[in-house]
């Protein structure tokens, strides 16, 4: 049974339809990519998973359907990061890590979370008394995965990562959550508009379209697709 | 000589001007909170604090003395806060900022009716919070009534930013108050932390309505409305998002009004409430962000 | 089509409005028709504030006092200078209009709560700066217009002949300040449909925009103080003339700032049904919670819950409901 499934999403704001019936699956352990345009309602597929925006369909996490908080959602094991980061500027990082891990109860585990955090980000060991919107966009990035990280969620939604950073930032942000995939198991659902990239770095892929999926299957039966690569890999 | 005698007259005058800076200060806390939370000026805080006042009075009309009347009204308040943020702002959660507002001035006019409905508009007093005695200081007389208000005002004050840094509770309300959004993320009942804020703020305005109404000798259900004025521009001159600023702006309000009081002859209360105008007016018009706010700058 | 379609609803709309005016005094009692002239006093101002609220995104606490403005303009003329009383009307408004100049200078640099803060002072500075310039304003005695002969229309104890016609004195008082009224609103509706109107909600929506557009977004605020003060002169000034015929610095204390802020949001801002719906609502519902409890502080509480019902119930005020109502006409326009 798959960690994560969405069955029959839709999703509007206001008059505008964004999300016109979504089928996706995330199973555990797997890192899966949701490509499309600017538009195409990948963002909001993502806030219909964390309830922050109004949906009907279902959306069922590890056997259990999702209830319409968004408060619940963290507390049943989904971190997310959403799109431009979502730091507390005004916070130090410190603060903006422990934050993350608000859900849990475990003092002793939230600590030893802590030091391991700034262990495998040190630049954030080295500011972490700064406030975060002092931080450059990439370590405002790491800073956001550590917090969601801070969470020990079971699977973590990225929103465009790659947003206004530069290239190289990017790949090693990649690497990082593929080692987190690989040693601890941790699920990955990915929005990306670099989906050259996105689709290098999971294992299977979903193309949006104007608020429908349009294509999907393994990562690399996508990349030889051949619309997929005419309209989103540019080749 | 005179030197000497000027001195110790000036220093009773800026402990009795921090002494109503103190009450300015909380009440402006008090405003600071809900206005960082959700961005409204709760226009009903003072009528809230002098309702709390006049709980705190009855119950010493029935046997309880100062002090116990105090803690269980700070307590009640604090629950009567957050039940008065579920029923009437709640509702208005998603609406803009002017509907909030227009909300808080209904509140303003129910709770100053139901206070002039409940007990009669005959002026009431207050036993006293602390000793009238005074106490020499380095020779010079203080009195106790003041030097207990400074302290009262700032331990409230302190005991308050103690739980925003330190605890997680406190860290979840900033959140909250900085970027629901994120807040809901990582799993902040946002608007659960919206309430807590009105319980504190009410609490808060509890504290200062029963620092002023014993020094007053006298008051009636009006009492607040000039302290809510002056919190108001003490606040301004600090910076209206900033508590520490609030504090700092609200002392030196008081220390400033009412060295005006005593040392310039013809300035009466109704000249007092107009400095504190200028005051509001000036700081505005020079540097809008206050002593310690930072000057808003705006994201295209 | 639809284009078409709207305009003659609205026109539609507008004549109605205007026979609803003219018919409704021969229901009303003469004491009700006072209040409706009363009413039409604060529609007037809040059509005003509307324009800098509603359309320009600015808040102003301090109409009351600009208020004041005009109607110790028209009770010194009338009073003291033997103009007669209706020719004062429009110069209130203008001077008026400057008061709400100077009160918008301070404005171009402050937004939100600076702003609502500052205006705050100046309603609340007002009655003690009247107190004070005695000679010009006969101090905390304020003016009385009563007793002194005067050259006037309003204030006559009797009937009132007017184009050939009588009519009784309160319902000449409602015609005058109703009839002011919508001829107020139709320049209101004008101006806001034209250049002027686009560059306040321009102002309104983004004022960084609307910089980088070429606009000036101070004359811009500017002018909205001064075209909602000559409003709410105009709106004083009849409201001497129709109500009690006298005038002090308490007349138009704070509360009445407050009030026409009140008046404005629970009506609905940007719709002028509103403006009328919330000019009434201020004018009635506290004399109507007089009525359910004469008990000190009674009327407060009921006038306080009033609004606050009103705002959960319906946030974006009464003129809101009517906005929704026909908002399913046009939403078709954005489906794909």
């Amino acid at each position: 049974m798959p960690l994560l499934e969405l069955r029959g999403v839709t999703a509007r704001y206001g008059p505008l339809q964004a999300l016109r019936g979504i089928d996706l699956s995330v199973g555990e352990g797997e890192i899966v990519a949701v490509l499309g345009a600017n538009g195409a309602g990948k963002t909001t597929t993502l806030r219909a998973i964390s309830a922050t925006v109004k949906t009907s369909g279902e959306v069922v996490f590890a056997g259990e359907r999702l209830s319409g908080r968004p408060e619940a959602v963290a507390r049943a094991g989904i971190g997310h990061v959403p799109e431009g980061r979502g730091t507390f500027a005004q916070l130090s990082v410190e603060e903006n890590l422990r934050l993350g891990a608000h859900v849990r109860r475990d003092r002793a585990g939230v600590r030893a979370d802590y030091d391991r955090a700034l262990e495998r980000f040190p630049i954030l060991a080295e500011r972490r008394r700064q406030a975060a919107g002092t931080l450059s966009g990439g370590e405002q990035q790491q800073l956001a995965l550590a917090r969601a990280l801070m969470q020990r969620p079971r699977l973590l939604l990225l929103d465009e990562p790659s947003l206004g950073l530069a290239p190289r930032v990017v790949v090693d942000f990649f690497r990082v959550v593929a080692e987190l995939n690989e040693q601890e198991g941790l699920s990955v659902l990915v929005v990306e508009q670099n989906a050259s990239l996105a689709l290098a770095s999971s294992s299977r892929a979903y193309v949006l379209e104007v608020g429908r999926i349009a294509v999907t299957g393994t990562s690399a039966e996508l990349q030889r697709h051949e619309s997929v690569r005419r309209s989103y890999l540019g080749y | 000589m005179v030197v000497a005698a000027d001195w110790a007259g000036v220093a009773q005058q800026v402990v009795a001007g921090l002494s109503s800076g103190g009450t300015y200060a909380t009440l402006a806390v008090a405003l600071v909170l809900i206005y960082r939370a959700t961005g409204v000026v709760n226009f009903a805080q003072g009528e809230l604090a002098m309702f709390s006042t006049f709980v705190a009075w009855t119950l010493t009309q029935h046997g309880f003395s100062y002090w116990p009347a105090f803690a269980l009204t700070v307590a009640a308040s604090f629950g009567g806060g957050i039940v008065l943020e579920r029923v009437v702002i709640r509702p208005v959660e998603r609406a803009s900022v002017l509907t909030v507002a227009i909300v808080t001035i209904g509140l303003f006019f129910v709770v100053n009716g139901a206070a002039f409905w409940i007990w009669s508009p005959q002026v009431k007093s207050m036993p006293n919070a602390f000793s009238t005695r005074p106490i020499r200081i380095a020779g010079v007389a203080f009195s106790i009534s003041d030097l207990g208000i400074i302290g009262v005002s700032l331990l409230a004050v302190l005991l308050l930013w103690f739980f925003f840094r330190f605890t997680k509770l406190g860290l979840a309300m900033r959140a909250a108050a900085l970027n629901p959004e994120s807040s809901r993320l990582t799993g902040i009942r946002v608007s659960w932390m919206i309430a807590l804020g009105w319980g504190l703020a009410t609490a808060l305005g509890a504290v200062a309505g029963l620092m002023a109404a014993p020094p007053l000798g006298s008051f009636d259900q009006n009492f607040m409305q000039p302290i809510l004025l002056y919190a108001f521009a003490g606040a301004v001159l600090g910076g209206i998002d900033s508590a520490l600023g609030a504090v700092v702006g609200s002392l030196a309000l008081g220390v400033f009004l009412n060295l005006l009081g005593t040392y310039v002859s013809w300035v009466g209360t109704d000249l007092r409430q107009a400095a504190a105008l200028a005051v509001i007016l000036g700081v505005l018009l020079v540097r809008p962000a206050g002593l310690f706010g930072e000057a808003l700058v705006r994201r295209v | 089509m639809s284009r078409v379609v709207r305009i003659a609803a609205g026109l539609v709309v507008a004549a109605a409005a205007v026979a609803l005016v003219l018919v409704l005094p021969y229901w009303l009692s003469d004491a009700r028709a006072a209040e409706f002239a009363r009413a039409g006093c604060f529609f007037i101002a809040i059509l005003g504030l509307n324009l800098l609220t509603g359309y320009t995104g600015q808040i102003s606490l301090g109409h009351g006092a600009l208020m004041a403005v005009g109607a110790y303009t028209t009770a010194i003329l009338t009073a003291n200078h033997g103009f007669r009383d209706l020719w004062t009307i429009p110069l209130a408004g203008l001077v008026a209009m400057g008061a709400g100049f100077l009160l918008g200078l301070p404005a171009r640099r402050l937004s939100g709560l600076y702003l609502a803060l500052a205006t705050f002072a100046f309603a609340v500075a007002m009655p003690a700066l009247l107190k004070r310039f005695s000679g010009l304003t006969g101090g905390s005695q304020g003016i009385n217009l009563f007793d002194k002969a005067l050259s006037r229309s309003t204030g006559a104890l009797g009937p009132v002949h007017v184009l050939g016609r009588t009519v009784a004195t309160n319902d000449f008082l409602y015609y005058l300040t109703w009839g002011i009224g919508l001829v107020l609103a139709a320049a209101a509706w004008v101006l806001v449909r034209g250049r002027v109107g686009r560059a306040f909600r321009a102002v309104r929506d983004s004022e960084v925009a609307a910089a980088s557009s070429g606009i000036n977004t101070g004359f811009y605020k500017m002018l909205a103080f001064g075209i909602s003060g000559f409003y709410a002169g105009v709106g004083g000034s009849l409201f001497v003339l129709v109500s009690n015929w006298f005038v002090s610095p308490t007349t138009f204390a704070f509360d009445k700032s407050l009030l026409l802020v009140v008046g404005a949001v629970v009506g609905g801002l940007g719709s002028l049904a509103g403006v009328a719906l919330g000019a009434l609502f201020i004018e009635f519902v506290p004399s109507w919670a007089g009525n359910v409890s004469n008990a000190p502080g009674a009327p407060s509480v009921f006038f306080g819950a009033a609004i606050v019902l009103v705002m959960i119930l319906l946030p974006s005020g009464l003129g809101g409901v009517l906005r929704k109502l026909t908002e399913p006409l046009t939403t078709r326009l954005y489906t794909r």
